[in-house]
């Protein structure tokens, strides 16, 4: 049932980065697809006693920890320059 | 430094001082060096020759270098001096010499001095190459270098395209006859695992190469290549031509030595050809062909250097008439008395040339045996040998010519002496149309012409008596005797043995008929020379148009391949297959990166989903497969 919960997780947070253009929304559901991923780990981790899966968790959470630490400010940058937070206004930075 | 090594490397020698610094140096170092290496090449030889004779005329090998050593197949740079090719080298580097030193006041006002005389001494350095290598493949070496220098020579001055055109033509007929001299050695390496003729020689003689090789395929091979240097039948249509180039290189190279390459080629391999009596057969047939057809064609050329051309055409006709029939040692004696007389007669019509201004149309010549005495007395003298007058060199060599096309048992026959025969009478009435032209009756000069003859300076009339000397005198050296333990001269059929005598008054009388009817026709009264051919109009024409082998070549040959190559090569294989197919693979490249550019678009939600795809995906392969 767990897995199952974190598969929706994940498939929610996929659809939100996939269909919504609010970027601040997008980074959101980007966590719920981390989220929905450590409820696997921790769920795994669990069914076969194995300590490993829990401490990957903690991993994962310093690393979603930095990359929202350096997510916001490119997204604040972002604003300041267009002042908006639509994410297809920014399409012109391509290569 | 060993003896032969020294003698071939002495004109390369020369080629590359002439060649690197012979303009900056100065004329007087160009002709130093120039003449001097190959004189010091000839003192060398002789004493070579020396040797020899005091070794009791065992062959001297000189192993040099192995060139290529791959597994086991060897290939090795030697020196081979044997009777055959002592007789060779000191032909060469004589008359070489002698050329050469004419060379000096024929060229003197050439702006290309230098390179004239490095592409001289190239050549003797590549025909010394090809005439004392003892493998097979050093003599190909030499082979194509001479013929490379026989371009470069005849295209001397270069800025003419005709003249150029010349070289090419020349160069390129070779080829066609290299093709098969190269297949012969592969063969014969095939067979013996040696290029090395006297091991190749032996191997024949003695029956071990019987079951491994057919002699009469290798034999013919070997000839297609003599063909193509030596201008026999059907290669022989570079060799006028070649007379583009300056005369004494004419001389040199179209007369007295590399187109004589293909006879020695034939006496060096005769152990093949002794195996081989239809490659023999052949040979004379061919010989015989050639050197009467070139003689008629000799009766009606204009051109000075064009009868002299036929005539070493037709000349050297019967140098293989003499190979065909099994008379190797009367071949390489008329090499030898020919080297002679038409060096002399070669670079007496460049006196001609040299005192009527660059004329060379006899037309516009006569009277001029008073002008200039030396020329005419050595050119006719010259004449007199090549006609077979007694007792002038060309008289003994070509008596023996006749007497074994006539009498030897290795494929003489009536047929064959009748054609030389006539070759001869007509051999004698051209040289002698060509004297009273030139030299009798009344001028037929412009007045300006006329007012410029003058005798060749010094270092030319010089060289014209010596060899005017030679010719007299040459033939009383009797090469076939001192070759004969080398190369055993043919048996003669025994019913035939009692015709030597009114065989030798038939070749006599042949010379005195031809000289007679010169002397009717062009030296009687006025007229009768163009009466003559206006009574043979049709045949004249076809002798003027010299059986239009050219005009043939050019329409069976020449066009088809033109086309071929303008139809099927340019147009389908270079333009639409070869660019087709690469402009083909440039463009796919190009529309690909156009298409795979679109996907850059700066969206990320498209990114994303890519990347969802791209997961889906492979979850769903690795679901199937793993």
């Amino acid at each position: 049932m767990l897995i199952g919960v974190s598969v929706a997780l994940f498939a929610l947070g996929l659809l939100g980065v996939i269909a919504r253009r609010n970027v601040l929304v997008m980074l959101m559901c980007m966590e719920l697809m981390l989220n929905g991923v450590n409820l696997s780990l921790v769920t795994f981790a669990q069914q076969t006693g194995a300590a490993a899966g829990a401490v990957l968790v903690f991993l994962v959470f310093v690393v979603a920890t930095a990359e929202i630490a350096i997510a916001i400010p490119i997204v604040l940058l972002l604003v300041k320059r267009k002042e908006v937070l639509d994410l297809d206004a920014y399409s012109d930075l391509k290569g | 430094m060993s003896l032969l090594t020294a003698i071939v490397l002495l004109p390369l020698a020369g080629f590359l001082l002439n060649g690197l610094a012979g303009n900056r140096l100065g004329s007087r170092f160009v002709s130093t060096v120039g003449c001097g290496l190959p004189i010091a090449a000839f003192a060398v030889t002789l004493k070579g020759v020396f040797d020899l004779h005091a070794a009791g005329w065992a062959p001297r090998i000189e192993d040099v270098y192995a060139w290529l050593v791959a597994g086991d197949n060897r290939f090795e740079v030697a020196f081979y001096l044997d009777r055959l090719s002592a007789v060779m080298a000191l032909i060469v580097t004589g008359v070489g010499s002698l050329i050469h030193l004419y060379s000096i006041g024929y060229m003197k006002d050439d702006k290309s001095y230098a390179r004239y005389f490095a592409y001289l001494n190239l050549f003797l350095f590549f025909m010394l190459l090809l005439v004392l290598g003892r493998s097979m493949l050093v003599l190909f070496v030499g082979w194509e270098g001479v013929g490379l220098a026989s371009y470069l020579l005849i295209g001397f001055w270069f800025e003419d395209p005709d003249k150029a055109r010349a070289g090419k033509k020349a160069f390129i007929t070779n080829r066609i006859g290299d093709a098969g001299f190269l297949l012969g050695m592969f063969v014969l390496y095939q067979a013996f695992g040696t290029l090395d003729m006297d091991r190749i020689n032996a191997a024949f003689l003695t029956g071990a190469a019987a079951p491994a090789v057919s002699a009469t395929l290798v034999g013919l091979l070997l000839f297609v290549g003599a063909s193509g240097k030596s201008a026999q039948i059907p290669l022989h249509v570079w060799l006028p031509d070649a007379m583009a180039g300056p005369t004494p290189v004419s001389a040199l190279i179209h007369a007295a030595t590399m187109v004589t390459a293909g006879v020695y080629l034939v006496a060096r391999m005769s152990g093949i050809y002794m195996n081989a009596p239809e490659a023999s057969a052949v040979i004379a047939g061919i010989g015989a062909a050639t050197a009467f057809f070139a003689a008629t064609i000799a009766v009606v050329q204009t051109d000075i250097k064009k009868v002299l051309a036929y005539s070493t055409i037709s000349q050297l006709g019967f140098m293989f008439v003499a190979a065909g029939v099994g008379a190797y040692g009367v071949a390489i004696f008329h090499l030898y008395t020919h080297a002679f007389f038409k060096a002399c007669l070669f670079l007496g019509a460049g006196s001609v040339i040299h005192a009527m201004s660059g004329e060379q149309d006899v037309r516009k010549m006569g009277g001029l045996a008073r002008k200039i005495p030396v020329t005419f007395a050595t050119f006719t003298l010259a004449t007199a040998a090549i006609a077979g007058i007694p007792p002038l060199a060309g008289f003994f060599s070509k008596d023996e010519i006749l007497w074994f096309a006539f009498a030897s048992s290795r494929g003489g026959s009536g047929l064959l002496f009748a054609t030389v025969a006539t070759t001869a009478l007509l051999t004698s009435f051209y040289m002698f149309r060509l004297v009273w032209l030139t030299f009798f009756g009344r001028s037929r000069m412009t007045a300006e012409a006329e007012h410029h003859v003058h005798e060749s300076p010094f270092s030319m009339t010089s060289v014209l008596v010596v060899l005017a000397g030679l010719s007299a005198i040459g033939g009383f050296l009797s090469i076939p005797h001192f070759l004969e333990p080398q190369l055993p001269l043919p048996a003669i059929v025994p019913a035939l043995e009692h015709f030597e005598t009114p065989l030798l008054i038939v070749s006599i009388a042949l010379a005195f008929g031809g000289l007679a009817g010169a002397a009717f026709v062009y030296g009687g009264a006025p007229g009768r020379a163009e009466r003559l051919s206006a009574r043979f109009a049709t045949l004249h024409r076809v002798l003027s148009g010299k059986y239009y082998v050219d005009e043939a070549y050019e329409a069976l040959i020449g066009r088809p391949l033109l086309w071929l190559s303008e139809r099927v090569f340019l147009r389908i294989g270079d333009r639409l297959m070869f660019d087709g197919s690469l402009h083909g693979l440039a463009a796919l490249g190009r529309s690909a990166a156009a298409g795979f550019a679109r996907v850059q678009n700066g969206n990320l939600h498209f990114y994303a989903l890519l990347v969802l795809v791209g997961i889906v995906g492979s979850i769903a392969w690795g679901w199937r497969h793993v």
